[in-house]
């Protein structure tokens, strides 16, 4: 050993070199990092207050209540927002039951065997694959298969293959199960999450009792598992509400002047007859006997109008059209599903789009104003899923 | 009343449930065979009138000329386009917001801003389309503008810029999680030997949770791949060999909604293309899903 170099000794207590320009480095960074956080809410910010300031002011009473039209000025979502409603419907009618159910399965009774291994991977896979292709499964199944019986089903009995071909197509129930598959993941998922949570003693406990394994789960885990499950339902059913290209896969409509739902008032018009394409009766001869169920007015294939009271039995020739008024039970019928189930429709983002594509800024601006309506809705059902969610995190302490 | 607690209960009722609660999970299986199914078949049919040779080598994308070529190359370069400027937004922002959450806010602004953040990609993307068209590429218009570059209307950068902002949240808050896995025993470790928080982050911090941030990057990616109405709206839906962002250009997804934005007749060769590009954007989100899948696997660090 050589005495000690006297360069080499330091005073380790003192600060080592270059230690100020480490941490100002670490001050700088909290910069970027604020400045990146910034960045990504800021476009949140923007992104409001731009759609407020192009469509602020056409947010009116009537933009709710009216149809769309190509006078910008008279145009709204009325048949946009009761689509979305009736979609959104049945998508949480097949998406609600199936997720949870999957979910309770993959966590409390699923084996460790290849089966279980293959819905895993399934489950994970469909959350990452992209929505239109979602729309080009339900082209093939619902649109194509399903909806054209007579192509594919030529064996089943007439009625039947009515039945399918009203159903299926271009229609709200195709919508509404294409965006429930395109959820059950979401909803898989959380479900699985919210009842891992739930600890081992309470199912534990219900067995000693006597309790069978649903029994347990039902009574049980279910409970305690609901406000996590209640947060995957909401975020699933908000992103199938802004979903659009799988809708525009399966032919949402762009242009729709009628509800799939009956108002009382509305004006309701009934055909008699085969009529050909220019709404003539393909038999001028045959007649048919109707009763009449509203007063209204009849009018005849020589357009002469026959006025009928409720009630009446008239012979009619085949080309009439009756007219009438619909009344409060009429449009209360109209809300049975069988009747709006197989019914083409739009919805708010398909709306959205149409009025996007359209050059004239008058369009624009309605375009905006659905736009606010639409992020107002799914801001606020996230915004209710992070408050249940962080609600739960305080709340439960096991 | 007495009643009789010797009695069994039907078993039977257990044995339905279990089977339905099955069903209920085997449905995932068949939404996947159900997607692979219609996809491949209809695009069998076009394969047969179309060689795979002309659909992956020719760089011509025209399936509603007269006479129509069908080389994916152009709608593959839009697709790669876009989600190129997407990543050079939300790869630096996403993880700069993850590794300030992470290793510098305190609990409270971390629980604030990360469900805020999450918000972003709650956005419907149509609403997103609208604001890429008509707020970002007027904005990046008048920014390009003296640089002496004419950003058209339609342009697949703002598209992207866009898609980059929806994706900040799939790549910040799961790398955000994979580095707050990191145990707190190897921070303590790096501050031990002297090293500011900033080197800790860097030097420990992300290498040991790299395989949870390339695993949220890909995620992110393969949204962007699959995002359809940003670019339908703002990126213009002209299928060319895209070789800059400023150009218009259409994706895969994005010819797909146009060719179902018109009639759609059943069985020609132009239904049946709509398809063949769907097989071709499964094949891509299947692929980047088992790339992800196998680097978690492959550089998963296990503590």
């Amino acid at each position: 050993m050589t005495a000690i170099d006297a360069q080499q000794v330091r005073d380790i207590t003192a600060h080592p070199p270059g230690l100020a320009a480490r941490k100002f480095k670490d001050s700088a960074f909290i910069i970027w990092g604020i400045v990146a956080t910034i960045i990504g809410l800021g476009t949140l910010v923007t992104l409001v207050t731009d759609l407020f300031t192009d469509g602020g002011h056409r947010l009116t009473m009537a933009f709710f209540s009216s149809f769309p039209s190509s006078e910008p000025a008279q145009a709204g979502i009325l048949s946009a927002w009761v689509g979305s409603l009736l979609v959104i419907f049945t998508t949480a009618l097949f998406a609600i039951p199936i997720g949870i159910l999957a979910g309770i399965y993959l966590e409390e009774y699923a084996p460790k065997n290849p089966v279980t291994s293959a819905i895993e991977i399934a489950v994970n896979n469909l959350a990452g694959v992209p929505s239109i292709l979602f729309g080009l499964m339900a082209v093939g199944i619902f649109v194509q298969f399903l909806g054209n019986p007579n192509r594919w089903f030529g064996f089943l009995p007439q009625g039947f293959r009515e039945a399918g071909a009203d159903l299926f197509g271009q229609s709200i129930l195709t919508a509404g199960i294409t965006l429930s598959l395109l959820i059950l993941p979401v909803i898989i998922v959380a479900t699985r999450e919210a009842v891992r949570g739930v600890p081992q003693e309470i199912r534990h406990a219900a067995l000693a009792v006597g309790a069978t394994k649903w029994q347990s789960t039902q009574h049980h885990v279910l409970p305690y598992a609901l406000p996590g499950v209640v947060t995957g339902v909401i975020i699933g059913i908000s992103r199938a509400l802004g979903e659009t290209a799988p809708l525009i896969m399966i032919g949402g409509l762009t242009f729709v002047a009628f509800l799939p739902i009956t108002r009382p008032g509305d004006a309701t018009f009934e055909t008699i007859g085969v009529l050909d394409e220019y709404g003539a009766a393909v038999d001028p001869a045959a007649t048919e006997t109707v009763r009449i169920a509203h007063d209204g007015v009849v009018v005849l294939p020589d357009f002469t109008e026959l006025p009928v009271q409720a009630g009446e039995t008239v012979d009619l020739p085949h080309g009439s059209t009756g007219q009438s008024v619909a009344t409060l039970g009429d449009s209360i019928g109209s809300m049975n599903p069988a009747h709006w189930l197989g019914q083409e429709f739009t919805v708010m983002p398909i709306q959205m789009f149409n009025w996007t594509s359209r050059p004239q800024a008058e369009f624009l601006e309605i375009a905006a104003a659905a736009g606010i309506v639409l992020l107002f809705i799914t801001l606020l059902m996230n915004g209710t899923a992070i408050y249940l969610r962080y609600r739960l995190r305080k709340s439960i302490k096991w | 009343m007495e009643r009789d607690f010797t009695k069994k209960k039907p078993r039977w009722f257990e044995g339905a449930m279990e089977g339905l609660l099955f069903a209920a999970a085997a449905a995932a299986i068949a939404i996947v065979l159900g997607i692979v199914y219609v996809v491949v078949s209809e695009s069998t049919k076009f394969f047969a009138q179309v060689s795979v040779i002309e659909f992956l080598t020719s760089t011509t994308w025209t399936p509603l000329f007269d006479n129509p070529q069908y080389g994916i190359a152009p709608l593959l370069t839009g697709t790669f386009m876009s989600t190129l400027v997407a990543l050079a937004v939300a790869v630096p922002l996403g993880l700069l917001v993850a590794i300030y959450l992470s290793e510098f806010a305190g609990p409270r602004t971390r629980e604030t801003i990360k469900p805020t953040l999450e918000l972003l990609a709650a956005v419907p993307t149509v609403v997103y389309g609208y604001f890429a068209l008509l707020f970002v590429t007027p904005l990046l218009q008048g920014w390009l503008r003296p640089f002496g570059i004419e950003l058209p209307s339609f342009n697949l950068l703002s598209a992207g810029m866009v898609m980059g902002l929806m994706i900040i949240p799939y790549i910040a808050s799961l790398s955000e999680d994979a580095m707050r896995a990191v145990p707190r025993s190897m921070r303590e470790g790096s501050y031990a030997m002297g090293a500011t928080r900033l080197e800790t982050a860097f030097r420990v911090v992300v290498p040991a949770a790299v395989s949870g941030v390339v695993g949220a990057i890909i995620l992110g990616m393969s949204r962007a791949i699959g995002e359809t109405m940003i670019v339908v709206v703002a990126g213009g839906q002209l299928p060319q060999m895209v070789t800059s962002p400023t150009q218009q250009g259409a994706t895969v997804t994005a010819f797909i909604a146009q060719v179902a934005l018109g009639d759609l007749p059943f069985g020609t060769l132009e239904y049946n293309s709509i398809f063949a590009a769907g097989l071709a954007l499964l094949v891509l989100t299947l692929m980047f899903n088992f790339v992800a899948f196998w680097l978690q696997r492959r550089y998963r660090e296990a503590y």
